[in-house]
């Protein structure tokens, strides 16, 4: 497999690379990913991230979950095996609420879940790129692939030292 | 973007004009005008229960007997029931209102919360109006004739299984529905309340004098105080005020319920005054994302309001124990069906509107669609109020007509006319918040 060459510029501080990210993009150059040991608020903003459509899957597997329990109501309780409770007609429609909305909500988040991991490619047997493991402890690095810019890779350096990188490294995975 | 904006100015003080003023004091003389023109209508019989009670009759009377309390003589209501029944439900709606704002501000400080802290002097200035509906209710219940209007429980005799009037069921619960004790309660309720809001209040304007970190501290004591206080007598003024009244009947789901009903409609009231002060050009520090948030918590308080409303229902449908389901039985079909409009309606308003309207995140921030969502959460939960009193009081007398627009015209031009005023005391932002910062810049 072909190796994928980045550059990356090691920051110090989170408002350092909160700034960076918009002068770098201002520029014109793709960034492949920003890494922080932890959430930097507005970073989403400033990497240009379009809001994640997780509503809709959460609504498909939601509705599913809905009629998937008004399925297993009526059939049980109504058509399969009338139970008469407390004289009540066969298909009490209050007493479903509760499985429906539990299936609801269990299909819904379940799904949502899967959702996610299935597309961040997570699973137990994904490896991934650590590009510098000093970004589990105290350095922010952004990662920027040189295949995918027409910027030139010293251009690129330059900016990233101008920015406030504390140094820029290239490693090739 | 996150660093790059500007923070207005937090001097801005709030002027009651004259003028509006004026609307407000002519907005509740019409509301009383509305309520007499009404009643008497209704008692000459040009527009009223009468008109349409022939056919109810008989299913009144018949759900009053499965009741096991039944009068002898039909239902006994006049149309003073109706206008005290108003009352009363009036009074309870906008008690919980007003309380709602210091319970607000209590939570808040109790979870060192900074996101409110724009928009913090609102809710302070709700608990201003309190005193009115409980003098209110204070009034009506030391008036022996509303009293009996009212509450079942306290006719004369009905305690004493000497008397003719004697009942068993109200008779074993003496130990809590007893005069002194059921006045004590209310007392203590309502001065409390009263009194921990004036020292949150007090604490807050110092910290606008004098910036001392002191005074945030001495405010979150009394709101720790407050909650823990309200914790439990949420509940049981939920039982003295509304449950009470129908009083064979209990549910242990209703202190909840009613607490719920206070807090969504508080918050709902809360994001109006708001939002009609920014349209006046106030509040420009408050911005979307701290709107978005009190949407949030309106959106989740109409679905918790709806969780537990159901939760109450779902147990008695599927108990389906007589003494239980009276309760329901009379709200959907019983005294000619007459409450089941505003029993669908509070339904509609406050579980489908909120539910369909408010949970996208672009509708939480759009001042259109915030405001249609405040109006229909206040009025949904004025017809959750109204069908938790009405009933119990009015019987076979209620109605939706002038009596009711006028009273409630009344109540919302007193508490708008007291709540600014109290607004207009003060700098519109607690300017010496130590969260009010953090508030400014809030971004989610």
């Amino acid at each position: 497999m072909a190796h994928k060459k980045y550059i990356l510029g090691v920051f110090d501080d989170e408002d350092v690379v909160l700034h960076a990210v918009s002068d770098v993009r201002e520029k014109g150059v793709n960034i492949h990913e920003v890494y922080s040991p932890f959430p930097i608020h507005g970073l989403d903003h400033a990497l240009g991230y379009k809001r994640a459509r997780m509503g809709v899957p959460a609504f498909l597997f939601g509705i599913t979950g809905t009629s998937l329990a008004f399925l297993l109501t009526f059939w049980t309780l109504g058509w399969d095996w009338p139970m008469n409770i407390g004289g009540k007609n066969f298909i009490p429609f209050p007493t479903n609420i509760p499985i429906v909305f539990e299936l609801t909500v269990l299909l819904a988040s379940y799904g949502m879940a899967f959702t996610f991991f299935g597309m961040e490619k997570l699973s137990p047997v994904s490896k991934p790129i650590i590009f510098d493991e000093r970004i589990t402890d105290d350095k922010f690095v952004m990662a920027i692939e040189v295949s995918k810019n027409s910027v030139s890779e010293e251009d690129i350096t330059g900016f990233l030292k101008s920015t406030g990188a504390t140094e820029v490294n290239i490693k090739e995975i | 973007m996150a660093h790059k904006h500007e923070t207005p100015s937090v001097e801005e003080v709030f002027e009651f004009s004259p003028e509006l003023k004026r609307k407000f004091l002519l907005g509740g003389i019409i509301g009383l005008v509305l309520v007499a023109v009404g009643a008497f209508l209704v008692n000459s019989g040009i527009w009223g229960p009468e008109g349409f009670a022939g056919g109810a009759h008989e299913a009144a009377h018949g759900a009053e007997h499965a009741g096991g309390h039944g009068e002898e003589h039909g239902t006994g209501a006049t149309l003073l029931h109706r206008i005290v029944a108003n009352l009363w439900m009036n009074s309870i709606y906008f008690l919980g209102i007003s309380v709602v704002g210091v319970f607000f501000i209590s939570y808040n400080y109790v979870a060192k919360a900074g996101w409110y802290t724009s928009f913090k002097r609102i809710p302070e200035a709700f608990p201003a109006f309190m005193w009115i509906p409980s003098v209110l209710i204070l009034g009506l219940f030391l008036f022996p004739t509303t009293r009996h209007i009212v509450m079942h429980w306290t006719h004369e005799g009905i305690m004493d299984p000497a008397s003719h009037h004697y009942d068993k069921i109200i008779a074993s619960k003496e130990w809590w529905l007893n005069m002194p004790f059921y006045l004590v309660r209310l007392v203590a309720y309502f001065v409390i309340w009263y009194y921990l809001w004036t020292q949150i209040r007090k604490n807050s304007l110092l910290e606008d004098a004098h910036g001392d970190l002191a005074y945030y501290t001495k405010s979150r004591n009394y709101a720790k105080v407050f909650l823990i206080f309200f914790a439990v007598t949420s509940s049981t003024a939920a039982w003295d005020l509304s449950m009470a009244i129908d009083t064979h009947w209990f549910s242990t789901m209703f202190g909840w319920y009613h607490l719920a009903s206070w807090h969504v409609a508080g918050l709902a009231a809360i994001m109006l005054v708001i939002l009609t002060l920014k349209g006046k050009g106030y509040l420009a520090g408050v911005n979307l994302s701290a709107l978005q948030d009190l949407g949030k918590l309106m959106f989740g308080f109409s679905v918790f309001w709806t969780y537990v409303w159901f939760s109450q229902f779902l147990l008695i449908f599927y108990a389906n124990l007589p003494e239980e389901t009276i309760y329901f039985r009379e709200r959907i079909s019983g005294y000619g069906g007459r409450y089941f409009a505003p029993f669908i309606t509070s339904l509609i308003l406050n579980f489908i509107f909120p539910l369909l309207v408010l949970m996208a995140r672009g509708s939480k921030r759009s001042f259109t669609l915030l405001k249609l969502s405040c109006w229909a959460i206040l009025i949904g939960h004025w017809f959750d109020f109204y069908q938790m009193i009405m009933p119990g009081v009015a019987k076979d007398q209620g109605g939706i007509g002038l009596i009711e627009w006028g009273t409630t015209l009344t109540f919302v031009c007193a508490f708008a006319y007291v709540v600014l005023t109290q607004l207009a005391k003060a700098n519109l932002y607690a300017k010496n918040h130590p969260f009010l910062e953090e508030s400014l810049h809030h971004d989610i």
